[in-house]
């Protein structure tokens, strides 16, 4: 049953790149715990404006977990608490009256923060555009069901493909790594035979985009996926490795 | 004056011979043209990759940070092609014509059929992309069936359809990104067009990062931005979505088409709270195993489980017996408004049905449910906090979809000439209501094989890059678009961007929502205005122009919903038939059933804008069928 809780909240605060950013406190009280906490937000913002105040900049769009727009760390976490959900998924029943809770921005060499909470995640298209597809031009293509698919490959597929690009795994990373990210894409076409035909070229474009991006190197600590909100095995981070060095020996 | 420019000969004939005649652009002189693509959802990303690869220069633009969290992520249940692989008795004839009959008998027939004739070849060409669609053992593709259909003919990816489709255009999308053939603008917000010379030859920005406002000249321009569902304040679409392209579109001289078609879909979490920022869908698949019901009694305040089978009514099932939970969507919603209305809603609010798998669970187990459902499943119970393995789902309908749009003809290009508009932004394929697991075949229809080759039809007759932001024309609404934003800014008062937009949607819900009556509309032409005076010297806005400020997005948006909502009003009352998602409670059947007026109805309505503060006026296209002929429909 929904009650309400008061929090007190420690909010990353920076105005812009070159600003150097400091936590601000709120209080938010009266806080519906069937709110999600991005409604938390929003009461609080509601608050902020009304008192001539600047509001918490955040991304955010679907609310329900699938565009991956939405992204904080939250009390040291990506995402949150909860295991498996994106921050607009998290609902406030999961905190506790007199809470404080501390949200800040992803924090990565490869992600500037724009603002407040809001950080430059353009990097992740760059690597999709040096690789990130399978060349099929718009009409050219065979009729579906000319392929099988064993089952079991499409689903692992489709595991790898529920990537939403929003971030967390390289915000969990203590090198920040988008080895999670691109393992997650190099997987999904790499399991698929339409995705075969460019392997070699697709692992070596997307690996050598996401290192002039500045992202670091996988030293295996798993909090990618940890902090994946949909799961993303760091079995991809594997198939991405042997796929880039087939591609090495076959230089 | 409206001509659809539908092509001449048998239905089925059409589009071929159409696409044999049409003016074709040179491939070497492809490259002199620059197409400008706003929108990156499946239709704008589909139509900019398509674009790109034929050799045009295509400048994409969107909101958000990436192209792949336009709306159509979101997007859960399938998408519809007529491949028959099930075998059982499915064609592109039917799809049409379920089309058709689904929009209740307020959609072109050339175009419906067109639709469904494109509709295979998207499967293919997104199975080529990598689309992982869910598939038998055999490791052939699988199918299931949707609402308003008696075929199974959805091709799905688990409750992730959207997603992968999107990601799919996406991907071809950054493909052609990477080539230099598309120039990805994203964080940038359309705020106006450029007309030259009656033609569509740009667009006015402002970069969300920086504030900067800029001009963009091109030969054509295509709007693929989405539908204007967010207009109720609650609805499922995304947060941002919005309907500023379109309706400045209208400003500068395109018809808008039925505005007041709007969807209300059956199954979403029923509204909790003040505060709720959207309402979220659970997709309509679940209606082929779940059974909707409400207690027989009134007020009856047991638990589900603890009411026994002779004391529920699946009204549905005892209403359409032939279609049963699978009925449209308007029929749907509708039903379940009525049994609320009448006392028997459940929960809290008693704005709510019950979905019950409960059956289905008993028949199938719990782990094919699993698999066909899960995340649809996990969703709600993140949100209510509750287990619907264990209880049956609580459900209410909230505004989805809007079948209205920017009026368009046959090659998809508005009244003004050079502005093609695609996707859920136009108007033209789904009548007056549309079917589960078509939005996303049309907007992938129009952006992978229509417009690609209707665009040449026009650009073919245009010197090539002649458009330049150095003609006065760009100043002048760059200019305008600057001032407007700084009017917003200044205004200094005490609401936010949110009240309004709340008081609005509120308004909207009750006036011009599921069902609409001539005084309630009127009531809501006469308060529109107010709130809108409201707006404009009572809204708070902190921060500048000349930087990130959320805020001011939000007040451009919501300023222009308070216009456009005028015209959806006015639509509804102008439409004195109920069609589809369109009711009018003066409007039906002594059964209570909606009442079409096809002898005075049967046409589109496309508005134009003859200023602010004066009278729109209404064109009408007439519907004229030549293959079906106009039913009631029933799906008893
Ligand atoms: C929850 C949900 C589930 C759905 N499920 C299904 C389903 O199962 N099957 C089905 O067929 N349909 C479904 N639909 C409907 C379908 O998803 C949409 O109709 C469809 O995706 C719309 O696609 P689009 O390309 O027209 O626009 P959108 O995907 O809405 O994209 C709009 C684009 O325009 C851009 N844009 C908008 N305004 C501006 C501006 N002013 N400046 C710059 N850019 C702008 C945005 O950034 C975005 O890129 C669902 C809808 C919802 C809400
Ligand atoms: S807002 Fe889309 S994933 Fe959170």
């Amino acid at each position: 049953m929904a009650k309400t809780i008061n929090l007190t909240l420690h909010v990353w605060r920076q105005k812009g790149t070159q600003d150097k950013g400091r936590f601000e406190v709120y209080k938010a009280e009266g806080i519906d715990t069937d709110m999600s906490f991005l409604e938390m937000l929003d009461v609080v913002n509601e608050r902020l404006i009304k008192e001539g105040k600047e509001p918490v900049a955040f991304d955010h769009d679907c609310r329900e977990g699938i565009c991956g727009a939405c992204g904080a760390v939250v009390n040291g976490r990506p995402h949150g608490p909860m295991d498996k959900t994106t921050l607009c998924q998290l609902h406030m029943r999961r905190f506790k009256d007199n809470d404080t809770i501390t949200i800040e921005p992803w924090r990565a060499r490869g992600f500037p923060v724009v603002k407040d909470l809001v950080v430059d995640r353009s990097a992740f298209d760059q690597i999709m555009a040096a690789g990130g597809f399978i060349s099929v031009k718009t009409g050219s293509a065979p009729e579906a069901n000319t392929v099988p698919v064993r089952r079991q490959d499409a689903e692992t597929a489709m595991d790898a493909a529920a990537c939403i690009g929003c971030g967390a795994c390289v915000a969990a990373c203590p090198n920040a790594s988008a080895m999670l990210f691109v393992g997650a894409k190099v997987s999904h076409f790499g399991l698929l035979p339409q995705g075969r035909v460019e392997a070699k070229e697709r692992v070596r474009g997307m690996v050598a985009r996401m290192d002039a991006e500045g992202f670091g190197n996988c030293s295996n600590h798993y909090e990618c996926e940890a902090a994946c909100p949909k799961g993303i095995s760091v079995s991809t981070i594997a198939r991405m490795n042997r796929e880039y060095l087939s591609s090495e020996l076959a230089e | 004056m409206l001509d659809a420019k539908i092509p001449a000969g048998p239905l089925k004939d059409k589009w071929t011979s159409h696409k044999n005649k049409i003016r074709l652009v040179n491939p070497a002189n492809k490259r002199k043209y620059r197409v400008i693509v706003v929108g990156t959802g499946l239709a704008g990303a589909s139509a900019a990759a398509s674009l790109a690869e034929r050799g045009y220069n295509v400048d994409a633009f969107c909101f958000q940070d990436s192209p792949r969290r336009a709306h159509s992520i979101a997007a859960q249940g399938g998408i519809n092609a007529a491949k028959n692989y099930p075998n059982d008795g499915d064609s592109v004839y039917r799809l049409f014509y379920d089309t058709i009959k689904g929009g209740d008998f307020r959609s072109r027939e050339a175009n419906v059929y067109r639709l469904a004739e494109v509709s295979n070849g998207i499967i293919d060409q997104c199975v080529a992309q990598g689309v992982p669609f869910a598939r038998e053992y055999s490791g052939y593709l699988d199918n299931r069936s949707f609402g308003g259909a008696q075929v199974s003919r959805t091709f799905y990816a688990r409750g992730q359809t959207g997603q992968q489709l999107l990601l799919g255009a996406y991907s071809a999308l950054m493909k052609d990104a990477g080539k230099g053939t598309v120039t990805m603008h994203p964080r940038a917000e359309m705020l106006d067009h450029v007309v030259v010379d009656g033609k569509a030859k740009g667009i006015i920005t402002r970069c969300l990062l920086t504030g900067k406002i800029s001009a963009h000249a091109a030969d054509a321009v295509v709007l693929a931005t989405g539908g204007y569902a967010n207009v109720f304040y609650l609805s499922t679409n995304a947060k941002a979505s919005n309907v500023t392209a379109v309706w400045r579109a209208h400003k500068k001289g395109a018809f808008f088409a039925n505005p007041c078609y709007t969807q209300i879909h059956p199954t979403c979490i029923p509204v909790h709270g003040d505060y709720q920022s959207k309402l979220t869908l659970m997709s309509e698949s679940l209606r082929n195993d779940g059974r909707v019901w409400v207690p027989k009694n009134k007020g009856d305040s047991r638990r589900p489980s603890a009411i026994p089978e002779n004391e529920r009514d699946y009204f549905l099932e005892r209403k359409y017996p032939a279609f049963g939970n699978l009925v449209p969507r308007d029929l749907a919603s509708r039903n379940a408004k009525e049994q609320c209305d009448q006392g028997k809603g459940v929960g809290p609010t008693g704005h709510a049905v019950y979905l019950d798998l409960g059956e289905s669970l008993g028949r199938l187990g719990r782990d094919v449910i699993r698999e066909r459902y899960d995340n649809l499943f996990e969703m709600y119970e993140r949100i209510t906090g509750m287990d619907a393995y264990k209880e049956p789902m609580m459900i209410y309908p909230a505004p989805h979809y809007t079948m209205g749009g920017l009026w368009v003809d046959y090659n998809l290009m508005s009244n003004l000439p050079g502005l093609f508009v695609l996707g859920e932004a136009n108007f033209s394929d789904h009548g007056a209501n549309r079917l589960g697991a078509s939005a996303l075949l049309q907007g992938l229809a129009d952006g992978y094989f229509i417009l690609p080759y209707t665009i040449g039809d026009y650009l073919a007759v245009q010197p090539p890059g002649k458009a330049d932001t150095g003609h006065p024309a760009f100043g002048e609404a760059r200019e305008a678009a600057v001032r407007r934003t700084g009017d917003l800014l200044k205004i200094n008062g005490k609401k936010t961007p949110d009240e309004f937009h709340r008081e609005l949607g509120r308004l909207l819900w009750e006036k011009c929502g599921m069902s609409r009556r001539e005084d309630g509309l009127k009531e809501a032409l006469k308060k529109i205005p107010a709130i809108r005076e409201e707006f404009w010297r009572n809204l708070l806005v902190p921060g500048s122009g000349e930087e990130f400020n959320q805020t001011l997005e939000r007040a451009g948006r919501v300023a222009d919903f308070l216009e456009f909502a005028g015209l959806m009003v006015r639509d509804a009352l102008e439409r004195k038939e109920s069609c589809g998602g369109h009711f009018r409670e003066e409007s039906r059947t002594p059964e209570g059933e909606a009442l079409r007026d096809d002898a005075n109805f049967a046409y589109v309505a496309a508005w134009e804008f003859k200023g602010a503060g004066r009278e729109p006026v209404l064109h009408k296209e007439p519907l004229a069928f030549e293959e079906v002929h106009l039913a009631t429909r029933n799906y008893k």
